[in-house]
C-alpha cells in the first residue's frame, strides 16, 4: 500500500544554517504520528516543505505515491493536504461562515463562478454549517472572526482544515494558546478526526502527544533524532536526555 | 437538550439565511440611481460636468474592484483609463471609426489586454513592489505616447474628435443631455456586472486574497489567476470609462496617463469607502462638486479646500464616507437596544 505521506532525504538550509537534515518522514492511511522535539528543532520548516510554502533543495515528497516536490503550495492542498498554522492565518474580516464557505468553494472550485450569487449554493452553506457545529461555532457564524476570542478563532482553523476534506491533516501546535480551559475541545476534535484521514501533529505538550500518538518521530537540530511508538520514545534515554528532560523546566506555558 | 437544540437550529437558519439573502437588492441602493435621474432634471446646463462625474465613478468602481475586494494597491490604474480613452480617441481621429458603441467594446477589449498581460506579470509581486511597478506601466504607456506624438498627437491631444450619433438617431447636443444620459445607461451596465462579480463566490475568493494570501494559498486557491482575472475586467472597465470620457469631451491628450490621474481616482474611492460598491459614487461625486465648487470660489488656492477636505477625511472617517455612515448606524442601533 502506497503511503499517504512520504518525505524522502529532505533537506533546506536558511543562507549556511541547515535546518533540515535529510529528513525521511512516512505516514500510512490513518496514521496518528507526532511530531515533537526542542524549540528550533526544524518541526514548522518541515511542515512548510511539506506543504510547499517552502522549496527543498534536495529531496522529495510524496502525496499518496506521486511527487509533489515541484508543486505550489495550493495545487498540493488541492490533491488532499491540509494544515493549521501555528499562528492563526484567518479570514479576520470576514464572518466565520464565510470563512468556511470560502474554504469549501474554493476545494470544489465554485469560486471560478463570477455570476451567480455566492449564497445560492445551498449544499455549500449546509456543509459549512456543519463543520461549525461539529466544533460547536454555529453560534457564532456570523460573527467576525477577528471578534472571537483567540480559542474559538483556533477552532475555526481547525474547521478551515477540516473543510478541505483532506486526506492528509498536519496540525502545528493546534491547542498554542489557548487557555487549558479551552484546549480540552480542540483535543477532542483532534481525537475524533477521520480515522482515514493521516495526521501529523507539532505538539509540545507531552500528555496531548501520548494521548493522541500511535507513533513518534523525534526531530533534534533539523534532522530526526529517532522513532518510534510512545512508549520506546518514553523509554529511550537518549530521548529523555535532550528533550523530555527539558519539559521540567519548559513549565507548561504551552498546554 | 431539546432547547439547546431549537437554539442551534435558529442560528442555522440565521446563518443560511444571511448569506441567501445577501446579494438582493436593497431599496436604499436606489437612492444614487435616483438621484442621478433627479440631476438630469434639476442642472439641465451642468450635464457635461454631470457626465464627468459618471465617468469617474465607473473609473472608481472599476479600481474598488481590485483595490476595495481583491487587496491589490495600484498607482497606475490610470493606464487603462488612458488606453480606453485613446482606443476611441485614435480609432476616430486615425480610422475614421467614429460609432460610439462599438468604440466603447474596442476599448474595453484593448484595456482588459493590457491589463491581461501587465496583470500577468506585476501580480506576482505585491506592497510597494507592486504600488511602483503599476506606476511604471502607465509611465511606460504615456512615454510610448509621446514617442509616436505624429500618431498619438502628443500633449497637444487630439482636438476636434466628432462621433456618430448614439445608435444612428440621438446626436450630441450643446449642453450635453444625450450624452448624460449614456453615461449614465453605460454605468448602470457595468455595475450590474461589477455587483454580480462582487457577490459570486469568484467575488469572496477576492475578499479572502486581500484578507489573508497565506490561507488562501493553504486551502489550494489558484491565488494568482483570480487576480489576474479580476485585474483584467477591472481593466477593461476603466478602458469603457476612459472612452466615454473621450467621447463626451471630443478630445483627449496623453495627460489622462498622468499619475495624477491614477492618485485621484484612488482618493475618490478612499473617500467614499473601499470595498463597497457604492463608495465609488460617493467618493467621486463629493470629490468632484467640492473641487468645482472650490475652483469658483478661489481659483487660485481651490486645491487648499481638497487638502482640508482630505484631512477631515482621514481624521473623522478613516473608513470613508459610507464607513462613517455605517458607525453612526450601528451606533445609533446600539443606543436603541440599550
Amino acid at each position: 500500500m502506497t503511503a499517504a505521506l512520504q518525505v524522502e532525504k529532505l533537506n533546506r538550509a536558511f543562507g549556511a544554517l541547515p535546518v533540515t537534515r535529510d529528513v525521511d518522514l512516512t505516514l500510512e492511511r490513518g496514521a496518528r504520528r507526532a511530531l515533537i522535539g526542542p524549540n528550533g528543532a526544524g518541526k514548522t520548516t518541515l511542515v512548510n516543505l511539506i506543504t510547499g510554502v517552502l522549496k527543498p533543495h534536495s529531496g522529495r515528497v510524496l502525496l499518496n505515491g506521486e511527487d509533489i516536490t515541484a508543486s505550489s503550495q495550493a495545487a498540493r492542498a488541492r490533491r488532499g493536504l491540509a494544515r493549521t498554522f501555528q499562528i492563526n492565518q484567518l479570514f479576520r474580516g470576514l464572518t466565520v461562515l464565510e470563512n468556511l464557505c470560502m474554504t469549501v468553494g474554493e476545494r470544489d472550485g465554485h469560486c471560478d463562478n463570477l455570476w451567480r450569487s455566492a449564497g445560492s449554493k445551498r449544499e455549500v452553506i449546509d456543509e459549512a454549517i456543519g463543520y461549525l457545529d461539529s466544533l460547536r461555532l454555529t453560534d457564532d457564524a456570523l460573527k467576525l472572526v477577528r471578534e472571537l476570542p483567540y480559542g474559538r478563532q483556533r477552532l475555526v482553523e481547525i474547521a478551515i482544515a477540516l473543510a478541505q476534506k483532506p486526506r492528509v491533516l498536519l496540525l502545528d501546535e493546534p491547542a498554542a494558546g489557548v487557555p487549558s480551559s479551552e484546549s480540552h475541545l480542540i483535543l477532542d476534535v483532534v481525537a475524533a478526526l477521520d480515522p482515514d484521514i493521516a495526521v501529523l501533529i507539532i505538539e509540545h505538550d507531552m500528555d496531548v502527544v501520548f494521548r493522541f500518538a500511535k507513533e513518534i518521530t523525534v526531530l533534534v537540530q533539523g534532522a530526526v533524532f529517532t522513532q518510534g511508538t510512545p512508549d520506546e520514545i518514553m523509554n529511550n534515554e537518549q530521548v529523555r536526555a535532550v528533550y523530555l528532560g527539558q519539559e521540567g523546566h519548559r513549565g507548561g506555558h504551552h498546554g | 437538550m431539546a432547547a439547546s437544540e431549537t437554539i442551534g437550529a435558529a442560528a442555522r437558519e440565521r446563518a443560511t439565511d444571511y448569506l441567501a439573502k445577501r446579494h438582493r437588492f436593497r431599496l436604499a441602493e436606489a437612492l444614487p440611481w435616483l438621484i442621478a435621474i433627479a440631476v438630469f432634471f434639476i442642472f439641465p446646463t451642468r450635464m457635461t460636468f454631470g457626465s464627468q462625474v459618471l465617468v469617474m465613478v465607473m473609473f472608481a468602481l472599476s479600481l474598488d474592484l481590485i483595490l476595495g475586494y481583491a487587496g491589490i494597491v495600484t498607482l497606475g490604474h490610470a493606464a487603462f483609463f488612458g488606453v480606453g480613452a485613446y482606443t476611441v480617441g485614435l480609432a476616430a481621429a486615425r480610422l475614421d471609426w467614429t460609432e460610439p458603441i462599438s468604440g466603447l467594446f474596442a476599448a474595453a477589449i484593448a484595456a482588459g489586454l493590457v491589463g491581461f498581460v501587465t496583470g500577468w506579470f506585476l501580480l506576482r509581486y505585491r506592497g510597494l513592489t507592486l504600488l511602483m511597478l503599476t506606476l511604471a506601466t502607465a509611465i511606460l504607456l504615456q512615454e510610448t505616447g509621446n514617442l509616436r506624438s505624429d500618431i498619438s498627437g502628443g500633449y497637444d491631444g487630439l482636438p476636434g474628435l466628432t462621433f456618430k450619433p448614439l445608435l444612428g438617431v440621438f446626436d450630441y447636443d450643446l449642453y450635453g443631455h444625450v450624452y448624460y444620459l449614456y453615461v449614465l445607461a453605460v454605468l448602470a451596465v457595468v455595475f450590474y456586472v461589477v455587483r454580480r462579480i462582487v457577490y459570486s463566490p469568484f467575488g469572496q475568493a477576492l475578499t479572502g486574497i486581500r484578507e489573508n494570501v497565506r490561507r488562501m494559498h493553504a486551502i489550494g486557491s489558484p491565488v494568482h489567476r483570480r487576480l489576474v482575472t479580476v485585474y483584467t475586467i477591472a481593466a477593461a472597465i476603466a478602458g469603457v470609462a476612459g472612452a466615454l470620457f473621450t467621447q463626451t469631451n471630443a478630445y483627449v491628450t496623453l495627460t489622462v496617463f498622468d499619475f495624477d490621474n491614477s492618485a485621484k481616482v484612488m482618493v475618490m474611492l478612499i473617500l467614499g469607502g473601499t470595498g463597497r460598491l457604492y463608495g465609488a459614487f460617493v467618493g467621486a461625486a463629493v470629490y468632484m462638486v467640492l473641487e468645482d465648487y472650490f475652483s469658483k470660489l478661489s481659483p487660485t488656492f481651490w486645491q487648499f479646500g481638497i487638502g482640508l477636505m482630505l484631512v477631515l477625511a482621514v481624521l473623522f472617517a478613516p473608513r470613508g464616507i459610507l464607513g462613517l455612515f455605517e458607525r453612526v448606524g450601528s451606533y445609533l442601533a446600539e443606543r436603541k437596544r440599550s
